[in-house]
C-alpha cells in the first residue's frame, strides 16, 4: 500500500479566454490505508487534481509523491508510477472491442508481460470479486452501467496497484446501480486499499472516509472528518455548498 | 437531519449535476462513422431514394450493354472483349494503390496527431502538397521521377504515384477516424501504464478501423475510377484498350460508351459492396 503526497500543486489551463487556474496551491496528504473523499462544486478542480496525481495531467507547479517518490523527477519512470496508481473514471471507458476478460488482462500482458493463462486466471480471480465472473466473455457494451464500472474497478485491480483514484465513479450510474459499485468499493477500502476519490456519496464517505476535502475555485479549503465536515463545517463556502446539497 | 435524509439529498444534487455538467469524457451515444461523400452515393437500406435510383442506373446500364452486345454485335461484341481486356490491369492498380494508400495514410494519420510538432509538420505538408495538385500532374511527375530514380516497370510506378496521391487524403480520413475516438480511452489506457504506442497499437487503432471503414470503402470506388489516368502512362487498363481500338477503327463515339458503361457498372457494383458493408458494421454495433 502506499502513500500519496499531494505538495502545492498548481494547474494551470491555457484557454481561449486566458489562463484558467483550475488548482491552486493545494496539497493533501493520503496516508497509506487511508481514503480520502473530495467534494466541491462543479468545476472547483476536483478532477483535475485527482488527474495529475497519475500524470494525466502534468502539474504547472508543485510535487506529487508516491511512496515518497517524486512524479515531477526527470529520473522517475511515470509510466512505472502509474502502474501502481490505479484510475477509475466516471464513464468507465472500456475498451469496447474487446471482451471483459481481455479487457482485464490487455495491460498485465502488454505492461507486466504477464503469461496470458496467469493473467485469465487473475482477471477470474478479480471478477469474482466485482460479482461478474460470468460476464467475462461479453463485450462490455451488453453491461449495464454498474456492471461496467465493476469491470473497470477490476481492471484498475488486475495491474495490483497500490493505490486507486476513484473519479465520481457512480454519478453515471442509475441510482439503482450505485449501491451495487459503492459495495466494491467499500470492500476495497476495508482491504485497506489507499483510495483518493471525488464523490458525492456522504453514505459511502460516512461509512468508509477517514478524512473529507472541500474544495473550491480550485483551493482547498476545508479538511476534517466526515462527521463534522458533513455537520458542522467551519468554512462559509463549505457551508454554503453543503447547505445547498443537503 | 439524519443520515438517510442526508443520503437522499445528496443522491438528488449528484443526479442534477450530471445533468447539467457537460463532460468531455462522456461516452459518446451512438457510434461513429465517418463519411467522404466523393462521387459516388453508397446505397442503404434506410437511405429508399439511394437505393431506387442505384437500382434504376445499374439494371439501366446492364440492360443497355445486354441490348448493344445482343442486337449490334458488331461491333459492340468486339468493342466489349477488347475493352475488358484492360479489366485486369485496372484493378490490379486499384487494388496494390489502395493497400499502398492505406499503408501510407496510417502512417500520415498517425503523424499528424502525433505529440512531435515537426512530424506533425511533415505529415501536414505532404498532405496540403497533395491536396493543391491536380491528380494527373502528380501522377506524371511521379511516374517520371520514379521510373528515372529506380527503373522500375510502368505498373509498380503507377501504382506508387496512386499511393502517394491517394495515401494524403486517406491520412485525413485516418486522422478523422482517431479523433472520433473516445478521448477516456486514451486516458483509460495511459492510466493503466500502456505506453501512447501500446495504447495507439492496442486500444486506439482496432476502434478507428471500424469507423473508417466505409470511408476506405469509398476511396476505393474513387480510386477505381482514377486509375483511368494511369492509361496515360501507357498502362493498358480499360481506358487505353478503349482509345487503342479507337486508333484502329475511328469507332470513338461507340467505344467510349461502351468504356463508361464498364466503369459505371463496376463502381455500382463496387458501391452496393460498401453499402451492404455499412450495414453489417451497424448491426455488429
Ligand atoms: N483540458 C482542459 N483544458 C482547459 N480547461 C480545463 C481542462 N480540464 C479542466 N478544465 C477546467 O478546469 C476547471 C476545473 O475542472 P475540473 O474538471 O477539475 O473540475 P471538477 O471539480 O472535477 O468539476 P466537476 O464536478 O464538474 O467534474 C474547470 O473550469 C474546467 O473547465
Ligand atoms: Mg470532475
Amino acid at each position: 500500500m502506499a502513500k500519496i503526497e499531494i505538495q502545492n500543486l498548481s494547474k494551470d489551463f491555457n484557454t481561449p479566454n486566458g489562463v484558467l487556474h483550475a488548482v491552486k496551491n493545494a496539497s493533501l496528504t493520503v496516508n497509506d490505508g487511508e481514503v480520502v473523499v473530495i467534494i466541491g462544486p462543479s468545476g472547483s478542480g476536483k478532477s483535475t487534481m485527482l488527474r495529475c496525481v497519475n500524470g494525466l495531467e502534468k502539474p504547472t507547479s508543485g510535487h506529487i509523491l508516491i511512496d515518497g517518490t517524486d512524479t515531477a523527477d526527470p529520473a522517475t519512470d511515470i509510466r512505472k508510477m502509474r502502474e501502481e496508481v490505479g484510475m477509475v473514471f466516471q464513464s468507465f471507458n472500456l475498451f469496447p472491442h474487446l471482451t471483459v476478460l481481455e479487457n482485464i488482462t490487455l495491460a498485465p500482458i502488454k505492461v507486466k508481460k504477464m503469461p496470458k493463462a496467469e493473467a485469465s486466471e487473475l482477471a477470474m480471480k478479480l471478477l469474482k470479486r466485482v460479482g461478474l465472473e460470468e460476464k467475462a466473455e461479453v463485450h462490455p457494451a451488453q453491461l449495464s452501467g454498474g456492471q461496467q464500472q465493476r469491470v473497470a474497478i477490476a481492471r484498475a485491480l488486475a495491474m495490483n496497484p497500490k493505490a486507486m483514484l476513484f473519479d465520481e465513479p457512480t454519478s453515471a450510474l442509475d441510482p439503482e446501480m450505485i449501491k451495487e459499485v459503492l459495495d466494491v468499493m467499500l470492500s476495497l477500502a476495508k482491504d485497506g486499499m489507499t483510495m483518493l476519490l471525488v464523490t458525492h456519496e456522504m453514505g459511502f464517505a460516512k461509512a468508509a472516509a477517514d478524512k473529507v476535502v472541500f474544495m473550491d475555485k480550485g483551493e482547498i479549503i476545508e479538511t476534517g472528518t466526515p462527521e463534522k465536515m458533513f455537520t458542522a463545517p467551519e468554512n462559509d463556502r463549505a457551508k454554503d455548498f453543503l447547505a445547498h446539497i443537503l | 437531519m439524519d443520515i438517510n435524509e442526508i443520503d437522499k439529498k445528496i443522491k438528488a444534487e449528484a443526479i442534477r449535476q450530471h445533468t447539467v455538467s457537460v463532460d468531455p469524457n462522456a461516452p459518446k451515444s451512438g457510434t461513429t462513422t465517418i463519411n467522404m461523400t466523393d462521387g459516388v452515393l453508397i446505397p442503404k437500406k434506410e437511405e429508399k431514394h439511394v437505393l431506387t435510383s442505384w437500382r434504376l442506373t445499374f439494371f439501366g446500364a446492364v440492360i443497355l450493354s445486354a441490348v448493344l452486345i445482343i442486337f449490334f454485335p458488331d461491333p459492340y461484341r468486339t468493342i466489349f472483349l477488347t475493352c475488358l481486356r484492360g479489366a485486369p490491369v485496372t484493378f490490379e492498380v486499384t487494388v496494390f494503390s489502395i493497400i499502398g494508400a492505406v499503408i501510407i495514410g496510417t502512417f500520415t494519420g498517425l503523424g499528424s496527431v502525433s505529440k512531435r510538432r515537426w512530424i506533425n509538420m511533415i505529415c501536414g505538408v505532404y498532405v496540403e502538397l497533395i491536396r493543391g495538385i491536380p491528380l494527373l500532374v502528380q501522377l506524371i511527375f511521379i511516374y517520371y521521377a520514379v521510373g528515372s530514380l529506380f527503373h522500375v516497370e510502368g505498373l509498380i510506378a503507377a501504382i506508387f504515384s496512386l499511393s502517394v496521391c491517394f495515401g494524403a487524403y486517406m491520412g485525413e480520413i485516418v486522422r478523422a477516424g482517431i479523433q472520433a475516438i473516445p478521448k477516456g480511452q486514451m486516458e483509460a489506457a495511459i492510466a493503466l501504464g500502456m505506453s501512447r504506442s501500446q495504447a495507439f497499437r492496442y486500444i486506439i487503432l482496432p476502434q478507428t478501423v471500424k469507423v473508417i471503414l466505409p470511408a476506405i470503402g469509398n476511396e476505393f470506388i474513387s480510386m477505381l475510377k482514377d486509375s483511368s489516368l494511369v492509361s496515360v502512362l501507357s498502362l493498358e487498363d480499360i481506358l487505353r484498350c478503349g482509345r487503342m481500338y479507337i486508333s484502329r477503327t475511328f469507332l470513338s463515339l461507340e467505344t467510349m460508351l461502351v468504356v463508361a458503361l464498364i466503369y459505371l457498372m463496376i463502381t455500382l457494383v463496387l458501391s452496393r459492396l460498401v453499402g451492404l458493408l455499412e450495414e453489417r458494421l451497424h448491426k455488429n454495433g
